[in-house]
């Protein structure tokens, strides 16, 4: 390969300077703002803040509401992921098998994947309608009668389909391409080798589709803690009161609508450090497992 | 050990493309053939057929007394090994001969027998730890051929296996899949479209075309005695020269009008004469003894070390031919040549459909 040389040293750093610019506006700067007042006490009213220490963390801790939402984040989390991710890998498995209209099949599949989180959010919001929404007709039918925005249970169901079905689509592309990235000839020794169809797919597939699935299970993870504010909002309707919300949703609640900016802060604060802690696993231990062919 | 037999195979593609047309082959136990032809005349199809890789559209494959039919790749008891060797990117390469065995539930230490038996024949007991990422191109080719021995089948099919390697490695494991085939006299099923590796491995031939067998049999038979035209110019390096020729009055006529001394056409007006490039014999001048005999303009001398090929054309033009010379000949572009090919040595073809006429 030919080796570019700039004729300037500084010629490098201007280009790379844009991208430098939205990292640090957009990420650095408000995230040590952040870390700077999460150890502030704010005035409700702007008029000054104080230098508390630890107490926001401190504070956020033994606050049984925190505790509370972190376990939700977590379950939601949990469902939303191993949700998403089996029944996309269920799906792109089928959809690879399909030879006749294969392709209409997978483009209505990836449809979701074009609308935006509040969209699906509303849509969601729209099925689980009290009154028109048919997936709450069709479970009052099985005598379960959804209350959405009232029973925590039913708002949570809601809350986890929704952001399951906005998720299968993203997660369905990458598997579809990671099975028709493993070698035609490599299926076919299998056959040979081995007759379940069952045990070939967890020893020969699914080891080799692992990259793309650890990929996804980073990025579903993610999905689930931060991208799923949109899909939140909509179905509290904000109103959060008893309703589940996850951490991300209760930063914006503490900070705009509570006006606690050092304890939203503390709480973004804790945010960074589980994303960082996860990117750190991403790098460090798993991939290493993960075999790249 | 089985044998194989195939009845009136056929494949159509989409209910249109037909790929094999109602071929019948039987494989003999132990027999090592060979499915040869250009790409595209079926010869994969048909290996995969008997894979079970690719459905049967008419016709019956037999593998021993059983039909095969409807029955699982993993059941017919076969072993394949593909062109770019397939082997599983996330297994050992013990774990990659040992996956066929453990799936069919044999026993731990029957297995590792096996695996090390296999490993000592292909030297590749150095590497039975490795990922097939780290190997070389030759030793994936062994492991490939590894997981087919292991397993002990009736048959082995290959798919092209030595394709993707270098013309010596090529040359090298040539030689020992015959050895190891004898050894071993499992019945096996090779699909090649080089010509030269068919006749050097097959006990025999079967040359195929547009989805029908052109012609089954011995490599020196086929060679000797090419059924048609196509096989006449697919096997043998260099080709045979096949001339169009007519009746004339006292014997053949060169279809561009160059007469020709000697022979017959076997009574029709018109046929294709073949003369392989090493029966054709630099004489001193013209008419001397029995056959045909040619007069020709040298055009390129080739010398390829143990021989050299003369590419000649006829005083008018027409089709080129091609003569085998000794390495020491000397021969001048522009040069007159007069050659001539013993009777024993020409072949009659049918002008029209191209089959061969004794």
């Amino acid at each position: 390969m030919k080796k570019v040389q700039f004729q300037s040293p500084w010629l490098p750093y201007l280009l790379l300077l844009p991208q430098l610019g939205i990292v640090t506006v957009f990420f650095l700067w408000p995230a040590a703002q952040a870390i700077q007042s999460s150890f502030y006490l704010e005035d409700p009213f702007g008029f000054g803040s104080t230098y508390v220490g630890l107490d926001n963390f401190k504070d956020m801790i033994t606050s049984t509401d925190y505790g509370r939402v972190a376990r939700f984040t977590a379950v939601f989390t949990f469902f939303v992921t191993v949700l998403s991710l089996g029944i996309a890998l269920l799906l792109a498995v089928k959809a690879d098998k399909v030879l006749r209209g294969a392709s209409a099949y997978k483009t209505l599949l990836m449809w979701v994947y074009a609308v935006a989180p509040p969209v699906a959010g509303l849509i969601g919001v729209l099925l689980f309608d009290q009154h028109v929404g048919p997936i709450v007709d069709l479970f009052a039918m099985f005598g379960w009668k959804m209350q959405i925005g009232v029973n925590y249970f039913d708002t949570s169901f809601a809350m986890i389909v929704t952001a399951v079905w906005k998720q299968i689509p993203v997660n369905f592309i990458f598997f579809l391409s990671g099975l028709q990235g493993i070698s035609k000839s490599v299926q076919e020794a299998a056959s040979i080798d081995c007759r379940s169809g069952f045990r070939r797919f967890w020893t020969v597939t699914f080891p080799l589709l692992a990259p793309t699935g650890f990929f996804l299970l980073i990025i579903n993870i993610t999905y689930a803690f931060f991208d799923t504010f949109g899909i939140v909002d909509v179905i509290v309707k904000n109103e959060p009161g008893n309703n589940p919300v996850t951490l991300v949703y209760k930063v914006y609640l503490d900070g705009f609508r509570g006006n606690d900016l050092g304890g939203s802060s503390a709480q973004s604060v804790i945010l960074m450090a589980m994303v960082f802690i996860l990117t750190i696993i991403q790098f460090r231990l798993i991939e290493r497992r993960v075999h790249y062919t | 050990m089985a044998t194989i037999t195939l009845d009136k195979v056929r494949k159509v593609y989409g209910g249109s493309v037909e790929a094999v047309k109602g071929v019948s082959i039987d494989i003999a136990d132990g027999e090592f053939i060979v499915l040869v032809g250009p790409s595209g005349c079926g010869k994969s199809t048909l290996l995969r057929m008997m894979a079970g890789l690719e459905e049967i559209t008419t016709g019956e494959i037999k593998i021993g007394d059983r039909v095969v039919n409807n029955v699982d790749p993993a059941d017919r008891d076969i072993a394949m090994v593909f062109q770019n060797y397939a082997l599983y990117p996330h297994m050992s390469v013990y774990n990659n001969l040992a996956y066929g065995l453990k799936n069919r539930g044999m026993a731990k230490d029957e297995i590792d027998r096996r695996v090390k038996e296999a490993a000592r024949i292909l030297e590749i007991g150095d590497y039975l730890e490795r990922k097939p990422r780290a190997l070389s191109g030759g030793q994936r080719q062994r492991v490939a051929m590894g997981r087919a021995i292991v397993r002990e089948p009736a048959a082995f099919l290959f798919d092209e296996p030595l394709s993707n390697l270098d013309a010596k490695l090529r040359v090298q494991m040539r030689v020992e899949i015959k050895r190891l085939q004898h050894s071993l006299g499992t019945t096996s099923v090779y699909v090649t479209h080089d010509q030269l590796e068919a006749m050097t491995l097959a006990d025999r031939l079967v040359v195929l075309s547009g989805g029908n067998i052109e012609q089954i049999g011995a490599p020196i038979e086929v060679y000797d005695k090419p059924a048609s035209t196509f096989v006449a110019s697919f096997i043998g390096s260099p080709a045979m020269n096949l001339l169009k020729v007519k009746a004339d009055g006292n014997g053949l006529a060169l279809a561009t009008g160059t007469g020709l001394k000697g022979a017959n056409v076997k009574g029709r007006d018109a046929c294709t004469i073949g003369i392989r490039p090493e029966h054709l014999e630099v004489v001193s001048g013209p008419g001397e003894g029995e056959g045909i005999h040619l007069e020709a303009s040298v055009n390129v001398l080739e010398p390829v070390g143990a021989e050299s090929y003369l590419y000649s054309s006829f005083a008018d033009g027409g089709d080129e031919i091609l003569v085998r010379v000794s390495s020491h000949a000397r021969h001048e572009p522009g040069e007159k040549l007069y050659l001539r090919a013993a009777p024993e040595n020409i072949h009659y073809f049918d002008a029209d459909t191209g089959r061969r006429i004794d």
